[in-house]
């Protein structure tokens, strides 16, 4: 539909008066494009080192009724989820992503926990995945797709568990965006914010947890210093 | 869906009747206005992101073309197509051949004011295709075939009572017996029939609170996760966005975002907030093969550059609608289209015009909360005026109210004939108003006295008071 492409572009000139931006009036546009010069950052984050955010990541999921369990290394990880699922009287198995950002988990202490590894499908009760990074201004968990970190398993699990490691926590979304951009992997097909479980308020402004994501959100924090 | 804001007085007259209406509407003041000052008050610089976010705005708009086919240009790179539609039709056309090409009997629907505008659902069901709305209140008002009454909280008219009720209704393959006295209960059933829908959905539609040039992305903010589910499980995503979405850089869609959730639903930052750039990579093992943007303008070019061009930074937090007194009262039903309150009645005068939609700038007090909680301090009262100047200039007001103000007009302008004549009415109201010192009725005033007393005018006037002030100082 390239007539209703030139059409509204044409209209939008139009009504600003004047015609293409071309040239030296674009350059400074494109460079705003490229320097991705960040706006007002609120201090709440950005001004607490990073055993601060960690603690404010900690308090700020905890908050939207996301459950943190910190644990001191990567060996306490099996142990800490089996422990959280019996809590819960939930079977002990869950979908586990494809991630090698696990793989230093010694899942196979803890061989009743039934794990196996893939995308998730329907049916799956819980699922585990790793993270690309915690923003602790409002406790939200980053989360990028790829081929060892598919979205539907963000979502399709009632119970969503997270391993976050301490060095991943940032102070503020911009740092996380920093952060990808560093990766030079360029953009994944889907970039997940998830601050606390699936959430509605749409009968009579009551709020119920679990309306079609995960209906527990649980992050178990590597405080290994790694 | 064919605009009734014409009706907006019997509408509204209605809805004051209405008491489930009345009784689900209350809901308003302890839900979203006291959790939206909670979290405001947390953020001590909320005032200069406010002044952040509307610069990027503004400067978003002074160069839309630009930032526009930046856009494009990202979306056509990572694999994606983007279909420029001047109006709904061309757009629905869009959309329909997109799922045509796929061979798609079931959509499945995230949330989107846009596809609203477009009456989508109508379009494709009318052509074969199956619409699901996704998120649950606009589940509830899809099966009870009615539209959304609010841009965020979409069934926000209707108590539990009502929802059990239809799910009774729709649900037939469940048991007749089961309780549905509860939220929860409701929330269950409704996340168990549409998760079949999910997984059975050959395309997914969503809308998007923000397109990204920089990486040509789209971001949608949910709290359910509808709208992941809507996108990442079939084979096709369709983001359906009109032209003021756009923003420069991921850096300005995060400040906004920061303002969006809080003056919204009142959360630090809604549950979900989800950034999709393209179809999945090569080596994906989920995602959709295919990303199309259905980019339509409708009526939004014509702003810029207008006196109603403010109206484009709106982001659709509904802070408006939550607070404004004329909403609370009658829903958002009343007001005969897509969009309601206060954004409503400046917007929908500019997409349909202003002799099907010229009651809605008329309902306003002018209190000004609109304007206050506006996270992009869009002016609703000045533009809601500039409304009513041009229906007044194109003689669309109604007889009597153009008599009455040209005879105040001519009043007000002659002082020394104001100035008596005033006197004189205060002292006759005075009188009749007797001891009682307020009105039931008065004659040409109905429309305010069915609802309220009116008081009686008493002592003198400001301009006698006024005048011996002035002997007082001298």
């Amino acid at each position: 539909m390239s007539d209703g492409r030139s059409q509204t572009l044409a209209a939008i000139r139009r009504s600003l008066k004047r015609g293409e931006i071309a040239g030296a009036a674009a350059a400074p546009l494109e460079a705003r494009l490229k320097d991705h010069r960040r706006n007002l950052i609120p201090a709440r984050a950005t001004s607490l080192d990073h055993l601060g955010q960690v603690a404010l990541f900690v308090k700020m999921a905890e908050g939207v009724q996301a459950s943190v369990a910190r644990v001191s290394t990567a060996a306490d990880v099996p142990g800490e989820i089996a422990q959280y699922l019996a809590a819960l009287n939930l079977p002990a198995k869950a979908v586990l992503a494809p991630d090698p950002s696990l793989d230093d988990i010694p899942w196979q202490d803890r061989p009743l926990l039934d794990l196996h590894k893939g995308r998730a499908e329907d049916g799956d009760g819980a699922g585990i995945t790793a993270c690309f990074a915690g923003i602790a201004e409002t406790g939200t968990l980053m989360l990028l797709s790829g081929p060892e970190s598919p979205t539907r398993n963000n979502f399709l699990p009632d119970t969503h568990i997270v391993i976050l490691r301490d060095k991943q926590i940032l102070a503020a979304y911009e740092d996380g965006w920093d952060a990808l951009r560093a990766k030079n992997t360029g953009m994944p097909r889907t970039v997940n914010f998830i601050t606390g479980p699936s959430r509605t308020a749409d009968i009579e402004q009551r709020i119920e947890l679990g309306a079609h994501g995960p209906r527990r959100l649980h992050i178990v924090l590597i405080d290994d210093g790694k | 869906m064919r605009p009734q804001s014409h009706a907006f007085k019997a509408n509204a007259r209605a809805a004051l009747g209405d008491a489930n209406l009345q009784q689900a509407m209350n809901n308003l003041k302890t839900g979203f206005v006291a959790r939206r000052a909670a979290v405001v008050a947390l953020l001590p610089e909320w005032e200069n992101l406010r002044d952040a976010a509307i610069a990027i705005k503004k400067h978003t708009l002074t160069h839309l073309d630009f930032y526009l086919e930046a856009f494009e240009r990202q979306v056509v790179a990572q694999g994606g197509h983007v279909h420029w539609c001047r109006d709904a039709a061309e757009a629905n056309a869009t959309v329909l051949k997109i799922c045509r090409a796929l061979g798609a009997k079931t959509v499945t629907k995230g949330k989107s004011m846009i596809g609203e505008e477009m009456a989508v659902n109508d379009y494709l069901a009318a052509n074969g295709v199956t619409p699901v709305e996704t998120d649950l209140g606009e589940y509830i008002l899809q099966i009870r075939n009615e539209p959304p009454s609010h841009i965020i909280a979409p069934a926000i008219h209707l108590v539990k009572e009502q929802v059990a009720e239809s799910f009774r209704q729709t649900h037939t393959e469940l048991d007749p017996a089961r309780p549905l006295d509860d939220a929860r209960q409701m929330c269950d059933e409704a996340r168990g029939i549409l998760r079949k829908s999910f997984l059975a959905a050959d395309v997914g539609i969503t809308g998007a609170n923000f397109l990204i040039a920089e990486t040509g992305s789209s971001i949608i903010v949910t709290n359910e996760g509808n709208g992941d589910l809507t996108q990442s499980l079939p084979r096709a995503h369709i983001v359906l966005a009109s032209l003021e979405k756009v923003v420069p850089t991921l850096e300005d869609a995060s400040t906004i975002l920061r303002l969006l959730a809080r003056s919204a639903t009142g959360q630090e930052f809604s549950a979900y907030t989800t950034i999709s750039t393209g179809p999945r990579r090569a080596a994906d093992i989920d995602g959709p093969g295919e990303y199309h943007v259905v980019l339509l303008d409708n009526g939004r070019s014509a702003l810029l550059g207008s006196e109603f061009e403010d109206m484009l930074r709106c982001i659709r937090c509904a802070a408006c609608l939550n607070h404004c007194p004329v909403y609370a009262a009658i829903g958002g039903h009343s007001y005969g289209w897509v969009y309601p309150g206060p954004m409503g009645a400046v917007l929908t005068p500019s997409l349909i015009g202003i002799s099907e939609a010229g009651n809605l700038p008329n309902a306003s007090t002018f209190c000004g909360r609109c304007e206050e909680v506006c996270p992009m301090k869009i002016p609703l009262p000045r533009m809601m005026r500039h409304w009513r100047e041009r229906e007044y200039e194109r003689h669309l007001s109604p007889a009597r109210a153009r008599w009455g103000l040209a005879v105040w007009a001519f009043l007000v302008t002659h002082p020394a004939l104001y100035r008596p004549l005033a006197e004189i009415a205060a002292r006759a109201l005075g009188f009749f108003g007797g001891s009682r010192g307020r009105f039931r009725t008065l004659p040409f005033a109905g429309g305010w006295t069915d609802g309220r007393d009116m008081p009686a005018p008493q002592g003198r006037s400001f301009h006698a008071l006024w005048a011996e002030r002035q002997r007082g100082r001298a």
